[in-house]
């Protein structure tokens, strides 16, 4: 499994460095979002909650774009059936598809958490890092996880960015509501309060529960 | 030669071109088969494609599938390599019954289909190491098809600069890749020209010693009767004809595309 696992994410990653069609798309997104709320706010500077709240539904409305060209390559080039003829487990398609979605993610975020800081964000970012580094990892897993149980259902379907959008977002509210919650101390004026251990928590187990859904039915939306 | 063939049909299908054959001209198999399907079907939907097939294919032995288009031909191989589950009857591939025991035949089958199950922006070298690295064959083993398919001079360019004749022999040499007992083959020769056709002619079984069992679709009557040994025709799903290869005359095959 660990083998297969490493073939389909050097694929993966092979393909995204040649093609360059997620992550490029998600880091101009995640900017020209914080450009749009830095003049529709007409503000310089957000705090807390506002703050907690813009930097999470900009990444994943970003994140949305990466899960609907998850699958795209494995549709129109046979990706699919290749992998389906294989003698391998198929859950290391999953395992595979989750870690690319996280890394890109981590990508998009190297770019796009310090655009936010300098277009929008009030207290300074470097206080808070550390702990928000956990939250965004944390957050990341979640939205991959969840990400590619519905881009592997979508994918099926002629109106796949539709059902990305319809089945991703109300999946996902509660890691952003859990996200934000967690971050909002963090970034408030006057220095970074303490990490909330309960919305952390409550992310973690949104985490694990999904990770055992998508392991429990990922094989069957690969089936015929 | 009926004899040699072990050719049954347990559930005889509608024989529209062919009369109907005493049972002493199908022997029971006396080896276990390589394939046997018995009243397999299949639908889209509504739409039946594939209706109460049934025969049995003994190892080394090659099935050449006529049919015109929408016949179904692919559904009826994509159901052999485990793609497809079969609506109806039993499929049995390599002793083991689909789709259930999919996961232990999957290894031991080599299918070509109409698509080169490549990704157009790795090159054929990469794309041939990814699938060793599914099916567990040495790296070199990839190195080897491509020198086998005449390859190795354009193995680094990425496969969506390659001309379809290229991506095809690129595809033979995927489904060669891992050595397969079982080969199904749809329409392999499609885009070659004649020395590619038989430069890879050896390595998907035709006139090769010790050949692999193959399902092959075609429809060219004689080069596809030509390396078979029993020969199916199917129209509208069904079973139209299903007899040794050398009995067929090209009037049969003809009636199928009529």
């Amino acid at each position: 499994m660990r083998s297969t696992v490493a073939a389909l994410l050097a694929k993966e990653l092979t393909l995204e460095w040649r093609t360059r069609e997620a992550v490029p798309a998600m880091v101009l997104f995640s900017i020209a979002t914080y450009v749009v709320f830095h003049f529709g706010l007409d503000r310089d500077r957000v705090v807390g909650d506002l703050a907690a709240g813009v930097l999470w539904v900009t990444l994943l409305f970003a994140a949305i774009l990466g899960i609907n060209r998850m699958f795209v390559a494995e549709h129109e080039q046979g990706g699919f059936d290749g992998f389906l003829l294989a003698p391998v487990d198929r859950t290391a398609m999953l395992i595979a598809k989750a870690t690319t979605l996280f890394c890109f993610l981590c990508v998009v975020e190297l770019v796009a958490v310090p655009a936010f800081a300098l277009l929008l964000l009030g207290p300074p970012l470097t206080q808070a890092l550390p702990q928000l580094v956990l939250v965004l990892l944390l957050t990341n897993v979640g939205i991959a996880v969840v990400g590619t149980l519905v881009a592997g259902l979508a994918i099926q379907t002629r109106a796949r960015d539709l059902i990305v959008s319809l089945l991703a977002l109300p999946l996902l509210v509660p890691v952003v509501l859990a996200a934000t919650r967690a971050a909002t101390p963090l970034l408030q004026d006057g220095g970074a309060g303490a990490l909330p251990g309960n919305w952390m928590a409550i992310l973690a187990i949104y985490d694990l529960l999904f990770a055992l859904i998508a392991y429990a039915v990922f094989d069957f939306l690969l089936e015929d | 030669m009926q004899s040699k063939l072990n050719v049954s049909c347990r559930h005889p299908a509608p024989a529209r071109y062919l009369p109907p054959r005493p049972s002493s001209v199908l022997p029971v198999p006396t080896t276990d088969p390589v394939l046997a399907l018995r009243g397999a079907g299949r639908r889209y939907g509504e739409r039946v494609v594939l209706r109460e097939v049934s025969l049995e294919l003994e190892r080394g032995q090659t099935l050449v599938v006529f049919g015109p288009n929408g016949a179904g031909k692919t559904t009826l191989l994509r159901i052999l390599a485990t793609l497809l589950r079969p609506h109806a009857g039993e499929v049995e591939v390599l002793g083991r019954s689909l789709p259930g025991d999919g996961y232990a035949v999957r290894g031991r089958i080599g299918f070509l289909g109409h698509e080169a199950l490549l990704y157009r922006e790795l090159s054929g070298r990469e794309n041939l190491r990814y699938y060793a690295r599914l099916y567990r064959a040495a790296p070199a083993r990839a190195d080897a098809v491509l020198d086998a398919v005449g390859m190795q001079a354009r193995a680094d360019d990425p496969v969506a600069e390659l001309s379809r004749g290229m991506v095809q022999r690129l595809a033979i040499a995927r489904t060669v890749l891992h050595e397969p007992e079982l080969l199904l083959l749809d329409e392999p020769l499609a885009n070659l020209d004649p020395a590619a056709s038989a430069q890879v002619a050896p390595l998907i079984g035709a006139r090769a010693p010790g050949r692999p069992t193959r399902v092959v679709t075609s429809h060219d009557p004689s080069g596809g009767l030509r390396d078979a040994d029993l020969a199916l025709g199917l129209k509208g799903g069904r079973v139209a004809f299903l007899a040794p290869a050398a009995e067929i005359r090209p009037q049969q095959i003809a009636e199928l595309y009529a």
